[in-house]
This record gives C-alpha cells, structure tokens and sequence, in this order.
C-alpha cells in the first residue's frame, strides 16, 4: 500500500489559559491518504480548527504541541513536521501544505491588486518567475469559474466574498500543494454561493491531484465533498470511517445523534431530535468518555474509561464501549436511509430510552 | 382566524454616500393569530428589516404596519404600549443580546417591573421560576443568579425566549434565533418554541436563512421567500419546499447542501445564468432576478416589475414566466425588441 500523504500520531496541543490548560486536541491519530478528501466534522470547540492549525504548525503562540508526531510524505522521502526549522516549514508551508483559513475572504490586503498578492504569496514560497506565477494563475482562476483577466486587476472589495473565496481556494494550490487544508470554506456564504464553492471544490479534484482536508461544523458539506469523515468532540476522533458509513451506519452516540439533530429538505418530516446537555469545559473535563453525561447509552465504564478509538470494522474506527449497542439501534431501524436513497423517518433511541 | 399583523406595501430605504438603497420593497403580508409565518432568504434581502419593522424598532419609509387593524405609527400613547408589550423580538447572537453584568434574574425583572406585571417582590420571584421553567431552565433556582457568561450558547437564547415572555406577547419575531447556536441542540431550541406556540397561542415570524430549519419550524405554517427586498414567493410550508413556483425558490431548493450523500450528490441543480448577486445601490430593472434567472424572457422580465401573482394552487408568486401558464391575462405583453 501507498504510504498515506500525511499521518497524524497521537498529536496532543494544549493552550494555557488563566482557569488552566485547555486540551483542545488530545491524542489524534489519523491517515491522510493520497488524493483523498477527509472531513473533520464536529462543533464549535471539538478541537477541529486547532488541529488543523498544528498539522501546518501555525497555532497561536499560547498553544503548544504537548505530544505527537506529524508524518509528511510528499515526493521524497517522509520527515515529521514537528521537527522542521523556520525555513524548512516556510518551504512545507503552501508547497507541500496549503491551508485556507476561516473567514480568510475578509482577510486580503484591501490597498493591492489580487495579482499583486498572488505575485507575493508565489514569491515568498520560492516560485520567482512572476510569469510562471502568472500562468498558473490565469489557470486556476479560471478553473474555479472566474473571470481570471478581471480578478487579476480587482482589487479584494470589488469582488463579493464567494469570488475572493474562490480566489483563495485558488491561491492555495498556487504551488501545486499536495495537501489543501480548507477550515470552514462554506461557512457564512450564501447558499447560492455556497454551492458555487463545492462545484469548484469538486472539479479542482477532478483536475488535480490533492488531497483535501475539509473542516466544517456543517454536515452536509461533508456529504457533498469527503471520501471519509472524521468526527470530533472534545478534542479527540471519536469515529472515523468512509462518508456513507459514517452517515448510513453510524457506531459512535456522538455522530448519530449530530444525524438525528440535522433537518433536511428533501426528507419527510421526520422524528429530529437534540444531543441533550452541551458540549464540555475544556478546562475541566467530564472523566472516563468526554461524552459520557450526554450520551444516552452510557453505562458505570463510561464514567470511568476512556475508550480508545478501535477498528471496529473495515476501514470504520470507533471510540465508543458500546458501538455494538448503537448498531443494533442503527441497522434494526433500517439504518438512516431507505434503499432508494430517501429517508426514512428514524426515532433512533437506544433501548433503554424506548422502554421508558 | 384573524388577521394580528399586516404589513401594507412596506418599504424601508436607506441613505448611503447620498444614494438610496432599498432595502425592503413593497411587502405585503398578512399574519393571522396563531400562525407561523417563516421568512427566509440570503443576506442583504431585507429580512430582517422586515422583522425590524414589524416589531416596531425601525420604522418604514412607505406603507403601513397594522396590528390589530390600526397602524402603529398613528396609535395613541397607550395603544402603542400595548402594542409594545404584545410583540416581542428574539435577536441571533446571544451573546450580544444579555446584559453582561447582570444576573438572569435581573435580566428577567426588568421587564416585569417596567410593564407594573408583579405585584411585590415575591410575586417576582415565582414569575421568573415560571418563565424559567417554561424555556426548560431547570431547577429555576440553578439560573436566577448567574450571569450570561456562565451559560452555554443554547442556555443563553433560552433566556432570551424568557424575557420575551415576560410580558405576556402574543407574537415574537425571532431573527435567525438558532443559527449561533451549536447544531446539535438547534432542535430542541425549536421544539421549544414550537410548544410555546401550542400552550400559549404565540404567534411568530421565524427569519432564518436556513430553508431546512424554515421547513421544520412552519411545518404547518407559511413560508416567504425574499430576494432584494422584495417577497418572490409565499406558500404554504408543504407546497413551497414540494412544488415550488418561483425559478429563484427552485434554485434555492436544489443548490442547498444536504447532511447525506447519496441524496445531495444525485440532486438536480437548477442552472443559473450568473452567480453574482447584484448591488443594492445598482438594483436591476424590472424583475430584480432576470439578470441570473433561467426563465429570463427579453423584453418582459427586464421591463415589468413582476406582482405577487395569485396562482390557482394557491401559490403567490412574482414570476411572469410562471404565472403566464395558469393566468395569462394579467401578465402583461412583452416589449417589442429593439432591432438594431
């Protein structure tokens, strides 16, 4: 088997706040494989942005690294990001590893041209010949659907905040990454927009070779775009597995009841229902599973032991002491979708909840 | 069922570097007692101005507003502070919406003690355990006296919805009232409202930019659908998600993201002709879609401004395209093409 373009080992960041630490990631352990795209998906405050930031080492200065290694393998031969000086990650940075970050449309220099800070960004990362630079650039832009001659003399407010996502989308496969890291790219655009955004997504795929790292509280942005889905709370993976498992077969309370809470439009009216309690202090948190006392199946272990994220079947890990519980649930139900791809309206509750 | 809120040809512009802006056009719509009547639509399409409007905190630069039948602009003293207590308003961010340095309990007070509802102190007391209580706050006596920072976001709108019942409203307007609430208790968030709206008979206008979320608050209610200041649709909940009318309703329907797979990526997309949404200042003539709408007709759509066309379903659409099928007489003829 090919060795997977990235591979996270038990990778712990931690800030330091005045109450404490904040263990914002805690022990993740993850493959990116070649080509493929991996959706981190989980709320605000499950780690997932902070996780994104340390695979290309720019987490803010109060965050530190407390464990863990990062595998890079692009065409040579594999190093861990960790262990790179300043200029080796200025050359891993946006070469190998591009991230586009939240809210980044705001974040251009609103007195230069876009081509300008292209030039820059190409510069600064070592791609010198402006024309090259030029080049790839009229390309991508017009990949992602845009009128490249225009964008290139727009300066950043006379384009509206989908063009400049795209714009950044483009930008960050400028040098050709092997790995685009995208941190909610959907997120406060329109919906028109928004769907602009994944046909583009999807096409730029199609054209080149990347491998995607999609993070995004909203589900149906990994429906639409990953191969795989990790979910996250509390700072850990707790299920990991391929987009239909982890949206039809689902082994993990946390990701069901994320289902269960997500209304669609195409469905029928179904039976939705809430994940009761909120998320945890990160300060302080709950003993034994993070999810325990929101969990409707937990039991005395789940208090007391964390469970470790286990394969629980091919290519589906779980963190969950009762995954098999939960897929009895699922699978008696029909699981979440009918044969014919629509909806079926699941209650899924665990036994106990239905004796009740 | 009575007609509690009219709204009669509303508009709102606004003064920007001397030019004037749009911001709500000509609305019409009648809310009847009881009802749920969801706006949805993208940012900039003048929603919530709407609902700014109709809870009287803005008031319209054309048309008029009638509660009850009387335009609140022309009430008295008194029958605007009845009105007052009668309509209340639910902000998006409940982080923004509570007082910082007061507790929930004083957060609660306020209001009862400005509209003279507690007789004494005790009286107080048991009202805000009550309104507690009713948004699922309990034990009450957890609540009373923390601040905002000590809950959690989904807490926080909880606390919102019980100061807008303090008085008593018999409609709120909620303003994207879940959407800054973590995902996985949206839900129970609109479960709430949902049963405040059976035991307690409110009336509500849900403004949302989430069609899912719409779908599931109106189930048996209305939804609006609002581009560039102007309603291009309204429908029953069912009939508008099912068979909607309106190109831009239907591009909506099919372009929105869905949480599953197979489902989203088989979905059929309808195709605009541009993507850009066209600046406010610079709106386009006559209907203010034709310049992205796959039904565009040259000489009609960039000509007439489109009515609220009532179509026999029961649909009310500002479409010519779409209501030339079921009532050709009332959709004016096209312009003759200049030929150059």
């Amino acid at each position: 088997m090919i060795n997977p373009t990235l591979s996270v080992q038990h990778l712990s960041v931690e800030y330091r706040a005045r109450r404490g630490t904040v263990k914002a990631v805690r022990d993740v352990t993850f493959d990116l494989r070649r080509g493929e795209s991996l959706a981190l998906i989980g709320e605000s405050g499950s780690g997932k942005t902070t996780l994104g930031l340390a695979l290309v080492r720019l987490h803010v200065r109060a965050a530190r690294i407390a464990q863990g290694k990062i595998l890079y393998q692009g065409d040579g031969p594999p190093y861990d990001v960790l262990t790179l000086n300043h200029e080796q990650l200025r050359q891993f940075r946006w070469r190998e590893c591009a991230m586009v970050f939240q809210g980044a449309q705001n974040s251009f220099n609103p007195v230069l041209r876009i081509q300008a800070q292209i030039y820059d960004t190409a510069r600064d990362h070592g791609l010198n010949s402006n024309d090259e630079t030029r080049q790839n650039a009229l390309e991508l832009l017009r990949v992602v659907q845009l009128d490249p001659q225009r964008v290139f003399r727009s300066y950043p407010h006379q384009l509206s905040g989908g063009m400049r996502q795209r714009v950044l989308i483009a930008l960050g496969l400028l040098l050709q990454p092997k790995v685009l890291i995208l941190d909610e790219p959907t997120t406060a655009l329109d919906i028109l927009t928004q769907r602009a955004i994944i046909d583009v997504l999807r096409r730029l795929r199609g054209e080149y070779q990347f491998s995607l790292i999609l993070i995004s509280h909203d589900l149906s942005l990994a429906a639409e775009l990953a191969d795989r889905v990790a979910t996250m709370y509390a700072g850990r993976i707790v299920e990991l597995g391929d987009v239909e498992d982890i949206f039809y077969h689902p082994r993990h309370p946390y990701t069901l009841g994320l289902l269960q809470s997500v209304p669609t439009i195409t469905g029928e009216f179904e039976n939705l229902s809430s994940i009761k309690g909120s998320p945890p202090d990160l300060i302080d948190l709950p003993s034994g599973c993070k999810f325990h006392p929101r969990c409707p199946f937990a039991t005395e272990v789940c208090k007391q032991v964390d469970p470790p994220l286990v394969a629980v079947e091919r290519d589906h890990q779980v963190a969950c002491h009762h995954w098999e519980q939960v897929k009895t649930v699922v699978e008696s139900d029909g699981g979440r979708v009918a044969a014919d791809g629509s909806r079926t309206s699941s209650t899924l509750r665990p036994p106990s909840a239905v004796a009740a | 069922m009575s007609a509690l809120i009219e709204l009669d040809h509303i508009s709102r512009t606004y003064s920007v570097d001397r030019q004037t802006v749009k911001a709500v056009d000509d609305v019409s719509l009648v809310i009847a007692e009881g009802e749920i009547v969801c706006v949805v639509g993208e940012s900039g399409c003048g929603k919530t101005t709407t609902g700014k409007m109709v809870a009287g905190l803005i008031t319209p630069t054309g048309g008029r507003l009638l509660f009850g039948g009387k335009d609140i602009w022309a009430m008295s003293r008194g029958e605007f502070a009845r009105y007052r207590e009668s309509v209340q308003i639910i902000h998006q961010d409940p982080y923004a919406s509570l007082n910082p340095a007061h507790t929930i309990g004083q957060i609660l007070s306020y209001p009862l003690r400005r509209h003279k509802l507690v007789k004494d102190n005790q009286h107080e007391r048991e009202r805000i355990r009550q309104l507690l209580e009713t948004v699922d706050l309990t034990p009450a006596d957890d609540f009373v006296d923390k601040y905002a920072h000590q809950l959690s976001g989904g807490q926080r709108q909880r606390v919102s919805v019980a100061r807008a019942l303090t008085v008593n409203p018999s409609f709120i307007v909620a303003d994207e009232a879940v959407s800054m609430v973590d995902v996985s208790i949206r839900i129970s968030l609109l479960n709430m409202l949902t049963r405040l709206k059976r035991e307690l008979g409110v009336t509500f206008l849900f403004i949302t930019h989430d069609l899912a979320i719409a779908k599931y608050f109106a189930q048996e209610g209305r939804i609006a659908v609002m581009y560039l200041g102007r309603i291009v649709e309204i429908e029953r909940t069912e009939q508008l998600i099912h068979s909607p009318a309106h190109p831009y309703t239907r591009a909506l329907l099919s372009a929105i993201p869905e949480a599953d797979p197979r489902l989203t990526r088989a979905k059929e997309r309808v195709k605009l002709r541009s993507l850009e949404i066209p600046s406010l200042l610079n709106l386009p003539s006559g209907c203010t879609f034709h310049p992205r709408c796959p039904l565009f007709e040259a000489g009609l759509c960039d000509v007439h401004v489109p009515p609220l066309y009532a179509l026999p379903d029961g649909h009310h659409t500002a479409c010519h395209v779409v209501a030339r099928e079921f009532v050709p007489a009332q959709v004016p003829a096209p312009e003759p093409l200049l030929v150059a």
